[in-house]
């Protein structure tokens, strides 16, 4: 009894000092001017641009890399190819690498004057660094790994024997697909999303080195936090902060939300 | 429709898993192909439904070449040892599939799924999703999936495998009597040669990738081909060099030309059969099945000496006057 109520307190004391409390107090400082002076801030074009980019970065990498993920697990479960197992261990390197070496190697390929394609893209009039598109593909890297992770275990443990039931009752491979695995894999692809949502949403390094972070044209709202913490508008930064961990905070609801009942712990 | 497997053979990496196997398997027939873990008959059955690709060998569904068609234009249905239910879908949703697949008017896919949940006995279980069934229930609802296409021929993988002893028995005797209403050409695959004997007309055993014989359940406990096909397709006693049935060894009191000495360690009483184990000369043990009116006529009781002498030889002795 005692060592149970030791480990609860362990637990979620640990849980309090690391994420609870600060969080928190994020909350109270956003709102330490009360809440017409945070509404005020994070409603200045500049903040609305901001929360804009992140959106539209969100909009196109969570597609994508759902897309791109489901198929590369599928690819790394029920194919056999040479470098499979490469593939496999390529999938993490986003976990791996740090972001802003992340953003370095983007500009070392995208860059206008020295980079390996930058200089030929330019010419096509294709500007990657310092635009929204240098920072989509920042997020995407980032943000690649959480659906592929997910879908691989669930794709493992239903096998291939509902597909094979499908086949001989006639099903092709996109009806087999769309009919069978989709609806199989579903809460592992909708689990996935929400991680690449979140990460997406609060990405800072990588998209930080290739954005040129140029208030109110490629400023994401993690960068809009850190120029306004920088120029001491202290309402400002917490302010946004206390939306964006709003925005990650829907997510993560949404997913418990969509969880199915025999799925909770 | 019939179903001709032509000289084909299937290897898995080293492994030999079908060596130039060649099979006739009637039109509207239920066969059994039965043998060991292992022994090749579930990759027979996959390579005839087109889930895997022989090395060499042909097949033939129908009389047509089927080899290089994909499963989904054999006309097989195909039922799987652990159901493989669509787990997201209701079991008429399940059951409809196929014909869902082939865009089928809807008022038709809706009569004939009623049909085929009656005839699985599944009937007030339309909208109960698989995790909801128990096995045998699944499993009907897997066979319903398989015959809602209206198939050329149905094949079952180990169907009862999973099930307890109890279902699996019911199940037996039910397929049996579907087939008899349904007069689809069925291969089932079984490890279980009780199951094969009591369900098949035509059993196919294999072992170690090649067929050791082919015939009806009868023929094959009677004039079984080999050695293996004895001792797998029923109970064996030795006696002497030869191997018999344990009630085709007669027990006699007098010793006579041919007969081998033996001790009584056992009788065992198991209602109209009595089972009595002996040990013979050689230091060898052996028993021989009879019935309790034989065994109550002989007095059989343990240490008694007695004789043993195969039972159809009995035959070719002359009646005493």
């Amino acid at each position: 009894m005692r060592n149970r109520l030791i480990l609860r307190f362990l637990a979620l004391g640990y849980l309090a000092l690391l994420l609870g409390i600060p969080v928190a107090l994020v909350f109270v400082n956003a709102l330490q001017d009360g809440v017409a002076a945070a509404w005020e801030a994070v409603t200045t074009p500049e903040a609305q641009h901001a929360f804009y980019l992140t959106m539209v970065m969100v909009a196109v990498a969570v597609p994508l890399n759902t897309i791109f993920g489901v198929l590369c697990a599928l690819a790394i479960v029920r194919q056999r190819f040479r470098g499979r197992a490469l593939l496999n261990a390529m999938v993490d390197l986003p976990f791996a690498v740090s972001p802003v070496v992340v953003g370095l190697s983007l500009l070392l390929v995208y860059g206008r004057r020295d980079g390996w394609v930058g200089e030929w893209l330019a010419e096509w009039g294709i500007q990657v660094i310092f635009s929204t598109p240098g920072m989509i593909l920042a997020t995407m890297f980032i943000s690649l790994p959480f659906v592929v992770r997910e879908v691989i275990p669930v794709l493992r443990e239903i096998g291939t024997e509902q597909e094979q039931a499908a086949a001989t009752l006639g099903a092709g491979g996109f009806q087999t697909f769309f009919r069978v695995t989709l609806p199989a894999i579903r809460w592992g692809v909708a689990y996935g999303v929400v991680l690449t949502t979140a990460r997406a949403l609060g990405e800072f390094g990588a998209v930080s080195v290739v954005s040129g972070k140029l208030s109110g044209r490629t400023e994401t709202a993690t960068l809009f936090v850190e120029n306004r913490f920088q120029r001491f508008d202290e309402t400002g930064a917490y302010a946004a902060s206390l939306v964006l961990a709003l925005l990650a905070l829907a997510t993560l609801l949404a997913m418990n939300l969509i969880k199915p009942k025999e799925a909770q712990g | 429709m019939s179903i001709v497997v032509d000289s084909v053979s299937k290897r898995f990496g080293d492994f030999v898993a079908l060596d130039d196997v060649s099979l006739e398997v009637r039109d509207g027939s239920l066969t059994a192909l039965l043998g060991p873990s292992g022994g090749g008959k579930s990759t027979l059955l996959r390579v005839i439904a087109g889930l895997e690709q022989p090395d060499a060998g042909r097949v033939l569904i129908g009389g047509a070449d089927a080899t290089f068609e994909p499963p989904q234009r054999r006309g097989v249905g195909f039922v799987f040892q652990h159901y493989a239910a669509f787990k997201h879908m209701t079991v008429r949703k399940n059951v409809a599939f196929g014909l869902t697949i082939r865009k089928r008017p809807k008022a038709e896919i809706d009569a004939r799924v009623d049909e085929l949940l009656r005839l699985v006995h599944l009937e007030g279980f339309a909208n109960r999703y698989p995790a909801q069934l128990s096995g045998g229930q699944r499993q009907r609802m897997a066979l319903a999936r398989a015959l809602a296409v209206q198939p050329r021929v149905l094949l079952l993988d180990e169907p009862f495998g999973a099930l307890d002893a109890t279902v699996r028995k019911e199940l037996r005797a039910w397929l049996r009597r579907l087939h008899d209403e349904v007069h689809v050409t069925t291969v089932f695959v079984t490890h279980d040669q009780e199951e094969a004997m009591e369900v098949a007309e035509q059993i196919v055993v294999l072992n170690d990738g090649v067929i050791e014989q082919v015939g009806s359940p009868r023929d094959l406990y009677e004039r079984p081909a080999n050695e293996f096909v004895m001792r797998f397709i029923g109970p064996v006693a030795p006696l002497g060099e030869r191997w018999l049935r344990p009630h085709d060894v007669e027990i006699i009191l007098e010793p006579v030309r041919g007969a081998v000495e033996a001790t009584i360690d056992r009788v065992i009483h198991l209602g109209f059969e009595v089972r009595v184990e002996l040990s013979l000369g050689d230091g060898d043990s052996t028993w021989v099945q009879t019935t309790r009116g034989r065994a109550e006529e002989l007095e059989l009781d343990e240490d008694q000496t007695v004789w043993l002498r195969p039972a159809e030889e009995r035959a070719m002795e002359p009646e005493p006057a």
